[in-house]
C-alpha cells in the first residue's frame, strides 16, 4: 500500500471519495509519521489523536453514505493561534498556560463543517511574531530541510513554522496558518511548500489570537497549489462576528488552477531588486518571469516607490496593535498567574514570567510609539506610508497589471541559533522585506516553490494579486509550481 | 477644545473672598448609560441586579480571539441623543482604543471614541428662575464607550473580586462647555439632560444605579478674568452632590489662590459623607492612555437617511412641550416647567386638561394630585386616582355641580377608594344645591335666627362671609356658594 501521507491534500480527498482507503486509515498514518518525527521536528505543541480518530470514524461514516463535505476525512494540522474548543491554545506562549477555549475559531469551524479532522495543533513564534519559529516557549521548530550533506538543523520559518514543517514533513496534510508580515509565504518559501495569505477580510479573524488586527489574516500551507486553493475555499467567508471581515461571495478557488497566464499583465516591480541580494534569488526571479513569458503573460517592469519604506513603518504599526491587543493577557482572567503584594506587581511578575524576549521587545515598541508626544511622529507618519503603499499598488493595478512576481525571501532557510539574527532583531525582521508590503496593503500574495539555492534548499517566488482575485494567484502559481518541476520533498533523515 | 467664555459675569454668583469677589467656571462630563438590550460591542444582556458575572459573553471577558461588532441600536440611541441636544451628528466617526491596566477592564484598554466622535456641538437651555433669566449650555460632543467591570475590594482579606455585568455596557459621555457658572446651575444642567434623556428614552437616568454619573471640572477666577487652573472631581452620583462638590471645590480653590498658593490640575474624589473633596492623582502621575483607532472596528457611518428616520420619530422634547402648553393651555411659564419635568407629568396633565380650563387642570394636577403624590412618596405612574378620575372631578367643579371644597373631599374619597366621581358625587347626595327655593328657604331661616348679626352687617357689609358660612355650613357644603351669596345680598339689602 501506499504511503498515505505522501499524497496531496487533493489526491487524499479523491481516494476517501473513491473509499480507496478510510480517513481513519489516513489519519492513523499522520499519527504515526507525527510520533515518529515529531521529536525531532517539533512541529506539533499538541496532538489530538482521540479526538482526531473520532473525527476520522464520523467522517468515514459520512462517506459512506455517500455525503461528506469538500474535505471530509483529510486530517489537518491546525496553528496554535486558532481558537479550538477544549484543545490546547496557547499561542506559543507561555502566558496562556492551561488556557482551553470554549469556543471554535471560525476558520477552523468552517473546515470542521466540511468534513476535515484535527490532528492537533501546532507549534509557532510566540504570538505569531517571528520569522525563524524560535520565539516559541515551547521550543524551536526544525525544517525537514537540510543542506546538501549536511546534519545542521534549520529554522522553518515563522511565525507559521510548524505548519510549514509539518506540512513539509508529511506530517498532515494540509495547515492552516496565519500571516501578518510574511507569516504564511516565508515558512513556505523555507520549507519547499505553498502559502497564500489572502485578501485582508477573505477569513474571519474571530477566534484567532490576534497579533496585530489590521494585518493578521488566515490561509492555508499545503504541499500543492491546488491544495492551498481547496483550503481556501473552506476556510474563507464572511462572518458578521468580525466587522473586518467582507461579504464577498467566495469562489471555487480550485478551479482556477488550471487557467493559466495567457494574456495576463504580471508586473515586475523594480524595487524588490534589492542591493546586495543573493545571486541566486536574482536568477531565480528572471526564471519565473521567463516562465510567465512562455506561457504567454506580458511582462511589465513596474515602480511601487514606497516598497523601502514598508518594512519599517510595518515595525510600527504592528507593534502598537500588538502593544494594545496583548494587554489582555494580565493574569487576572485565565491563563498564567505569578501572584504579587499589589496588582501592579501581580502585573509585572506575570507580564515578565509570561511573555519571551521577542514579544516584550515589540509590546515596548508599541508602547513607545502610541505614547504621548511620540504618536504622530511614529504611528501617525506610519499610517501615511501605509496609505502610500496602497496607493502604488492601486497605481499599477489600474494600469493594467494583473498580478506582480516577486521573491518571496531574501535568502533560504537558516541555521538554528543564527547568532547574527540573533544578535540584530533588524536582520530577522529583514526576513520580511518582500511580504510585508503586501499586509501593508492588505493583498492576496502567494509563494510558491519555485527552485533550489546551492545548498539544495528551497526558494520560492511571490506572486501579489488584485484584492479579492486570489484566483489569479492559483492560476499563475500553478505556472510557477509545474514549470520548477516536483522536487520540492525533503529528504527524510528523522 | 480651545475655551470660549460665553457668559456675562453675574454679581449674583459672586463668592466673596478676603481679596474680593470671585467667579467659578465650571465643565460637566456626564456619563449616561444607553438604554439597550444588549452591550455596545457584545450580545450580553445590560440588565441591572443580575448576579456578578452573570451577563458576560466571550467578548466581555476579553477572551484571546474575541472581537467587537458594534450594536446598532445603541448607535440609534446617541444619534437621538444628538438630535435631542440639538446637536451636530458626525455621519462618520471612528472608534479608539483606550489602552490602561485595571482588573475590571478585561481587554486592557477601553473603546471609546475619542478624535471623531458620533456627535459634535450641541446645547441645553436652563431657566434659572426670574432674576438670571435663561442661560444655554453648550454641549462640546457626545460620544460612546464602554462601561468597565466593578472591583469588589470587601470580600477577601488580601484579593479583590472582579464582577464583569458591566463590562461593555454602552454608555454616552455627554462633555459640556465650561459655561456653567454657579453650583445651582451645575445641578440644573444635570437634571435637565436627565430629563431630556429619559423623554428621548436613550438613558433612564437613575443615578442610584449608577446609570448617569458627572465628571465635574471646577476652575475659579476673578470675575471676567482668564480662566483659572481647573481640578476635576471624578463620578460624582447625585445632583445634590454634584452641587455640594463644587460649592466645596470652589471654596477650596479660592482659599489656596487668596493664601498666594496655585491651583494644581489633579483629579480629585468627592466624599459625601465629608462633604469634602481630596485628591486621587495629579497631572503628573495622569496615565498616557496610548489612544489610536481601534483596528477591529471600521469607522461607523451612516447617511442623512438614517438620522432623518431617527428625526421623524423623535419625542417632543422638554423645551418645546413647555412652551406649547403654556401656548395651548394659558398656563403660567412655571406651571408648565413643572408639568415637563417628566414626560409622564406632561402626559398626564394633557389628558386631565383636555376639553377642559388649562389653568384649573394645572392646579389640581400640581397641587392636589401631585402634591399628595409626593408627599406618599407615589410616582405619577402609580397614582391612584387616574387622568379620567381627575378630570371627572373638574368636570364636576366646571358644571357646578360641586363646590371646590366639596371637590376636595371628593378627591379624597376617589384617592382611597376609587370609583366615577359622579357617580360618587350623586349617591352620597354631594351635589351642590343651586336650587334658587331651597337656598332662600335656608337663608330665611338664619336670617330669622340671628337679628343681632343681620344688624350689624348693615354697617359692615364684609360681615356677609360670616352668614355664608353659616348658609354653608346648614347646607353641609353643598349650597352653591355664588347663589347663596346673590340670595344673601338680596335678602340683607346690601
Amino acid at each position: 500500500m501506499t504511503d498515505l501521507t505522501r499524497l496531496s491534500l487533493a489526491a487524499t480527498r479523491q481516494g476517501l471519495k473513491n473509499k480507496d482507503f478510510t480517513s481513519v486509515e489516513v489519519t492513523d498514518a499522520y499519527l504515526g509519521a507525527i510520533e515518529e518525527a515529531n521529536s525531532e521536528l517539533n512541529a506539533f505543541i499538541s496532538v489530538e489523536a482521540e479526538q482526531a480518530r473520532k473525527m476520522a470514524s464520523a467522517s468515514d461514516a459520512r462517506l459512506a453514505r455517500g455525503e461528506g463535505g469538500s474535505l471530509e476525512g483529510v486530517p489537518l494540522g491546525i496553528k496554535d493561534l486558532f481558537a479550538t474548543i477544549g484543545t490546547h491554545t496557547q499561542a506559543g506562549s507561555h502566558i496562556l498556560d492551561g488556557f482551553l477555549p470554549e469556543y471554535e475559531s471560525t476558520v477552523t469551524a468552517n473546515l470542521w463543517a466540511d468534513g476535515a479532522v484535527m490532528l492537533g495543533k501546532l507549534n509557532m513564534d510566540e504570538f505569531a511574531m517571528g520569522s525563524s519559529n524560535e520565539t516559541s516557549y515551547f521550543g524551536p521548530v526544525v525544517n525537514p530541510w537540510r543542506g546538501r550533506d549536511s546534519s545542521t538543523n534549520l529554522v522553518p520559518g515563522g511565525s507559521s513554522g510548524g505548519s510549514a514543517s509539518a506540512v513539509s514533513a508529511w506530517l498532515c496534510a494540509g495547515a492552516t496558518a496565519t500571516d501578518t508580515g510574511g507569516s504564511i509565504r516565508q515558512p513556505a518559501a523555507f520549507t519547499g511548500t505553498v502559502g497564500i495569505k489572502p485578501t485582508y477580510g477573505r477569513c474571519s479573524r474571530w477566534g484567532i489570537v490576534a497579533f496585530a488586527s489590521s494585518l493578521d489574516q488566515a490561509g492555508p500551507i499545503t504541499r500543492t497549489v491546488e491544495d492551498s486553493a481547496i483550503m481556501l475555499t473552506s476556510m474563507a467567508g464572511f462572518d458578521k462576528k468580525d466587522s473586518t471581515s467582507v461579504d464577498m461571495a467566495v469562489p471555487d478557488f480550485a478551479a482556477a488552477v488550471a487557467r493559466g497566464v495567457k494574456g495576463l499583465n504580471i508586473g515586475i516591480p523594480r524595487e524588490y531588486r534589492l542591493e546586495g541580494m543573493p545571486e541566486e534569488i536574482e536568477t531565480l526571479w528572471q526564471q519565473g518571469i521567463e516562465w510567465m513569458r512562455e506561457e504567454g503573460a506580458i511582462i511589465t517592469d513596474i515602480s511601487l516607490p514606497h516598497t523601502k519604506y514598508a518594512l519599517p513603518a510595518y515595525y510600527i504599526v504592528a507593534p502598537a496593535e500588538a502593544s494594545s491587543n496583548l494587554a489582555r493577557y494580565d493574569g487576572v482572567k485565565y491563563g498564567l498567574r505569578v501572584p504579587g503584594e499589589t496588582i501592579d506587581e501581580m502585573y509585572e511578575l506575570t507580564r515578565a514570567a509570561g511573555f519571551g524576549d521577542e514579544v516584550k521587545r515589540r509590546v515596548m515598541i508599541g508602547t513607545y510609539v502610541l505614547s504621548a508626544g511620540y504618536y504622530d511622529a511614529y504611528y501617525v507618519r506610519a499610517q501615511k506610508v501605509r496609505t502610500l503603499i496602497k496607493q502604488d499598488f492601486e497605481k499599477v493595478f489600474a494600469d493594467g497589471v494583473d498580478a506582480i512576481l516577486t521573491p518571496a525571501t531574501p535568502s533560504a532557510a537558516f541555521r538554528i541559533g543564527d547568532r547574527e539574527m540573533a544578535a540584530d532583531p533588524v536582520k530577522m525582521y529583514l526576513n520580511d522585506i518582500f511580504t510585508v508590503t503586501v499586509n501593508m496593503a492588505g493583498l492576496p500574495g502567494i509563494a510558491v516553490p519555485a527552485g533550489k539555492d546551492s545548498a539544495g534548499l528551497p526558494l520560492a517566488l511571490q506572486l501579489i494579486g488584485k484584492p479579492f482575485d486570489e484566483e489569479t494567484l492559483f492560476a499563475a502559481g500553478r505556472i510557477i509550481e509545474k514549470a520548477a518541476g516536483d522536487e520540492f520533498s525533503p529528504e527524510k533523515w528523522w | 477644545m480651545t475655551l470660549v467664555d460665553t457668559r456675562t459675569p453675574n454679581p449674583d454668583y459672586f463668592i466673596a473672598g478676603a481679596t474680593g469677589d470671585w467667579e467659578m467656571v465650571v465643565g460637566l462630563e456626564v456619563h449616561a448609560q444607553v438604554t439597550s438590550q444588549s452591550k455596545l460591542f457584545s450580545g450580553s444582556s445590560t440588565r441591572f441586579g443580575e448576579p456578578p458575572n452573570n451577563n458576560v459573553s466571550f467578548v466581555d471577558a476579553a477572551m484571546p480571539g474575541m472581537l467587537p461588532v458594534i450594536n446598532e441600536e445603541c448607535v440609534r440611541q446617541a444619534v437621538r441623543t444628538g438630535l435631542g441636544l440639538k446637536a451636530k451628528i458626525n455621519k462618520r466617526s471612528l472608534f479608539d482604543r483606550k489602552n490602561y491596566f485595571y482588573p475590571d477592564l478585561p481587554q486592557g484598554y477601553q473603546i471609546s471614541q475619542f478624535k471623531d466622535p458620533i456627535v459634535g456641538e450641541g446645547e441645553v437651555h436652563l431657566d434659572m428662575g426670574d432674576k438670571v433669566g435663561e442661560v444655554t449650555i453648550g454641549i462640546e460632543r457626545l460620544h460612546l464607550e464602554q462601561d468597565a467591570g466593578k472591583s469588589i475590594h470587601d470580600q477577601h482579606p488580601n484579593m479583590s473580586f472582579v464582577d464583569l455585568n458591566r463590562s461593555g455596557v454602552a454608555l454616552m459621555e455627554i462633555v459640556s462647555k465650561p459655561d456653567i457658572r454657579s453650583a445651582a446651575e451645575a445641578r440644573a444642567y444635570i437634571t435637565k439632560l436627565r430629563t431630556i434623556l429619559r423623554y428621548l428614552g436613550t438613558c433612564d437616568g437613575n443615578m442610584e444605579q449608577g446609570s448617569l454619573r458627572a465628571d465635574i471640572n471646577v476652575s475659579v477666577r476673578k470675575p471676567g478674568g482668564e480662566f483659572g487652573t481647573r481640578c476635576e472631581i471624578k463620578n460624582v452620583n447625585s445632583v445634590r452632590f454634584a452641587g455640594q462638590a463644587i460649592e466645596y471645590e470652589a471654596r477650596r480653590q479660592i482659599d489656596i489662590l487668596e493664601d498666594g498658593g496655585k491651583v494644581i490640575q489633579q483629579t480629585r474624589l468627592f466624599d459625601p459623607k465629608t462633604g469634602e473633596t481630596r485628591s486621587m492623582r495629579s497631572k503628573e502621575e495622569a496615565h498616557d492612555y496610548r489612544y489610536f483607532p481601534d483596528p477591529d472596528l471600521l469607522p461607523l457611518e451612516f447617511d442623512d437617511a438614517f438620522i432623518a428616520e431617527l428625526a421623524k420619530d423623535l419625542p417632543e422634547l422638554p423645551d418645546e412641550k413647555q412652551a406649547r402648553l403654556v401656548a395651548e393651555y394659558g398656563i403660567t411659564k412655571y406651571d408648565a416647567s413643572v408639568l415637563v419635568a417628566s414626560r409622564v407629568s406632561a402626559d398626564f396633565y394633557e389628558s386631565v386638561a383636555r376639553g377642559r380650563d388649562g389653568k384649573l387642570s394645572a392646579n389640581w394636577v400640581i397641587n392636589d394630585l401631585f402634591g399628595r403624590l409626593a408627599k406618599e412618596g407615589l410616582d405619577v405612574r402609580s397614582s391612584p386616582v387616574d387622568a379620567d378620575q381627575l378630570g371627572g372631578i373638574i368636570d364636576l367643579i366646571l358644571n357646578g355641580e360641586i363646590s371646590g371644597k366639596i371637590a376636595k373631599e371628593l378627591f379624597e374619597i376617589v384617592w382611597s377608594e376609587g370609583g366615577d366621581p359622579a357617580q360618587i358625587v350623586e349617591k352620597r347626595g354631594m351635589k351642590q344645591v343651586s336650587d334658587t327655593g331651597a337656598i332662600e328657604k335656608i337663608v330665611d331661616e338664619i336670617i330669622a335666627a340671628n337679628p343681632e348679626q343681620v344688624g350689624k352687617v348693615k354697617d359692615k357689609p364684609s360681615m356677609v362671609g360670616w352668614f355664608v358660612g353659616q348658609v354653608m355650613k346648614a347646607s353641609q357644603g353643598k349650597a352653591n356658594p355664588q347663589a347663596v351669596n346673590k340670595i344673601l345680598k338680596e335678602k340683607l339689602g346690601l
